[in-house]
């Protein structure tokens, strides 16, 4: 490498505190979109970066649906304290309760696809014009498509066949009253980059990320954790499995992988050797082959 | 894949192609040689492929990502994708290559360091051929790599490879490329793209993989004229840093160090730096793509859209821009008089395109003279005054200070991208 050229790494951390500054300099009510997950702990720590001395100079968005790991919740709030932003939480079981939404029936409910509707009522409720979120391009392929600053419509909607032509380094965050724009810094990251950045910056992470000993189910194919929102079926036998969490999202569909990896180290070795992605441990991208694209088009995260 | 190793360096290119070409196809072979693909999207893969009937593992299908595109089995959009090789990380900018999308390639080309443009053996250099080569000089990519595709359906002939070489340096001699690389390749059967192929020992070069890992990046990067355009005033109200006054940006061009002079546009006023601040501490000097806080030795008013650059080495100061604008909205083309606003670097401002010099034959590479307007995927040369002066260089000189956007006043779409000559 020449003496101009940089890491991949200190290039997307670059990028990101770009990005985060322009949304900070662009719009009036920005928020960042929090889920204890280690892409948001990624998106925490940049954009404590972006603004140092200064503090981050919006609030956190947690969408709650209620079955989290209480590891996370802990993990967050330890967070927020120290970096001394507020946090505002949505909840998926008031959507419920003021009849926003209806709880899926059936054998494979998930409160997944409800929490579209929380996130939206908290950013209208908020007035929030710009959610920062930690999704990346590698994830899924609807999200390869995504830019960095993406417009929704006052539907929330996203229209990803006409989606503005993003240039350069150049982010349009130009928007009617009403719309708001999501936007995703760690677009150009990869997970093994989201790893490694975790382990060049020392980055704490719940727990439930490294091996430990739980009670799991297999359902589908997906490995649940047996928790208040997963109990066992006719059938469905509970085992005590070393495994850890690749993603973490809601309990009921955040399936785990049986791993001995317990520090950063053995898990970017075993991401490295990894032959499914970190989303196909998600039984909510299962349902078919657009569920990602179906569910942002409406205004997933 | 020991992708453990921490210091890559990162290669953007962009790949183009026509209809039918096999792009998707060599992303797909990438990707799968390189074992990016996971065997959950592999799986994937292979059920659609049988549900559609293809007869071999289809490729494509890993890269096309929407709904309409798999139904219509055209890529309709820029994707970005990622791979990785022990030394390099890659984003590719996957754009379709037909004739109503010269937008997209405008988009994939703008963060590229290298282009891929795929050719059709049996086909040779067609008129798309000749629009993304050109697309790849207007956007200033110094790597241009010309992959002869499906080899494998001209049996490998060498004549067939020499033929589009000799067909292509003709027309690219008139184009603006630091360096053309030509490559024989079947990416439905992998040959050249990761290993070198067997079938065609006339050809003494690297496999694309190789190249790609190897070749000079970088060049491109301006490391001369030094540009800061100010996003942000870090302001932090605190006891500990409570004259803290940090002036937030990426560097856009050149080297800042502690200690040198500086001029603040548009005020004019000057003064020192005196530290260039990073969460991590203090740097000793900061180019391109750093993303620093600078302080400075004086108090001066200084907020977002200011350029912070060095006395002697100032950019140009105006309203009247000069500029190769490429149309990119489909809903309304280029309304000349007609008022947008105009986004360059991280500063905002009203423009009005005051006249269309003339507009380029993407295909012939002509310049029409006597037409005037400028519609979706369109290329014309034209003047843009703008309510307060812009800050500028030669697109030539520095893509980041040399492009801009006109987005519409009422709409805020972003209508087109403007290259400045």
């Amino acid at each position: 490498m020449s003496s101009y050229s940089v890491s991949h790494l200190a290039y997307l951390e670059s990028e990101a505190i770009y990005v985060l500054r322009e949304v900070a300099a662009q719009f009036q009510h920005p928020c960042l979109l929090f889920s204890g997950g280690k892409d948001s702990i990624c998106m925490a720590h940049l954009a404590a970066k972006a603004f140092w001395p200064a503090r981050i100079p919006f609030p956190f968005v947690h969408v709650d649906t209620g079955h989290n790991f209480a590891e996370t919740i802990a993990f967050r709030d330890a967070l927020v304290g120290q970096l001394g932003v507020r946090l505002v939480v949505g909840s998926v079981q008031d959507s419920i309760d003021r009849g926003r939404v209806q709880e899926e029936r059936g054998p494979n409910a998930s409160r997944n696809a409800l929490q579209t509707v929380t996130l939206l009522d908290t950013l209208s409720e908020h007035g929030f014009d710009a959610a920062l979120g930690g999704a990346r391009r590698d994830e899924e392929k609807a999200r390869a498509k995504e830019r960095i600053f993406s417009h929704r419509d006052e539907f929330g909607q996203w229209e990803p066949k006409h989606q503005r032509p993003e240039l350069w380094m150049i982010l349009n965050g130009r928007k009617q009253p009403g719309e708001h724009f999501r936007v995703f810094p760690l677009s150009n990251w990869t997970e093994m980059d989201v790893w490694q950045y975790i382990r060049r910056e020392r980055l704490d992470l719940p727990t439930i990320y490294f091996a430990h000993e739980r009670e799991v189910l297999r359902r589908d194919g997906v490995l649940l954790a047996v928790t208040p929102f997963v109990q066992p079926r006719d059938g469905e036998v509970v085992e005590r499995k070393l495994i850890r969490f690749r993603t973490v999202g809601d309990a009921t569909c955040t399936g785990a992988v049986e791993s001995g990896a317990a520090d950063l180290d053995a898990i970017i070795a075993e991401v490295a050797a990894a032959r499914v992605t970190e989303r196909g441990t998600r039984a909510d991208d299962r349902r078919s082959e657009t569920s990602m694209e179906d569910r942002k088009r409406e205004g997933y995260f | 894949m020991s992708q453990s190793v921490q210091d890559m360096e990162i290669l953007r290119f962009t790949t183009a192609g026509s209809v039918d070409d096999g792009k998707s196809t060599l992303i797909g072979r990438l990707m799968y040689d390189t074992k990016t693909i996971f065997e959950d999207q592999l799986e994937a893969v292979e059920r659609s492929s049988r549900r559609r009937g293809d007869e071999n593992l289809n490729l494509a299908l890993l890269t096309d990502g929407l709904r309409a595109e798999r139904e219509q089995g055209i890529t309709i959009d820029v994707a970005y994708r990622y791979f990785a090789t022990p030394r390099r990380k890659f984003i590719i900018a996957d754009t379709p290559g037909h004739i109503q999308y010269t937008r997209n390639m405008v988009t994939g080309a703008s963060t590229a360091n290298l282009a891929i443009v795929l050719v059709d053996a049996r086909k040779g250099v067609i008129e798309q051929t000749r629009r993304h080569a050109f697309i790849a000089s207007l956007l200033r990519i110094q790597n241009v790599v010309v992959c002869v595709n499906k080899m494998d359906l001209v049996d490998y002939a060498e004549s067939v490879f020499d033929e589009i070489v000799h067909a292509f340096g003709d027309f690219s001699s008139k184009l603006d490329v630091a360096s053309t690389t030509f490559l024989p390749i079947s990416a439905l059967h992998g040959d050249n793209v990761v290993e070198r192929s067997t079938h065609m020992p006339w050809y003494e070069g690297p496999s694309l993989l190789y190249h790609l890992e190897h070749v000079q990046i970088g060049s491109e990067a301006n490391h001369v004229d030094a540009r800061f355009p100010v996003q942000t005033v870090i302001r932090p109200h605190s006891d500990r840093y409570h004259d803290f006054r940090g002036y937030a940006g990426r560097v856009m061009g050149g080297v800042f160090k502690p200690g040198d002079e500086v001029l603040v546009l548009p005020s004019g006023f000057t003064s020192r730096i005196r530290a260039i601040h990073t969460a991590d501490g203090e740097l000793e000097e900061a180019f391109w793509p750093h993303s620093v806080a600078i302080t400075l030795e004086h108090d001066i008013d200084v907020s977002r859209g200011d350029m912070i650059v060095k006395p002697q080495n100032q950019p140009r100061v105006g309203q009247d821009v000069d500029a190769m604008l490429c149309w990119l909205s489909e809903r309304k083309p280029l309304q000349l008089g007609g008022r947008y606003v105009l986004r360059h670097t991280t500063r905002e401002v009203k423009a009005i395109v005051r006249d269309v010099h003339y507009k380029v034959d993407i295909n012939s590479l002509h310049r029409v003279e006597d037409d005037r307007s400028i519609a979706l995927n369109e290329i014309g040369r034209v003047t843009v005054r703008t309510s307060s002066p812009l800050f500028h260089d030669e697109y030539r000189r520095n893509r980041m200070t040399g492009s801009f956007v006109l987005v519409d006043e009422f709409s805020n779409e972003t209508v087109a991208a403007g290259m400045i000559r």
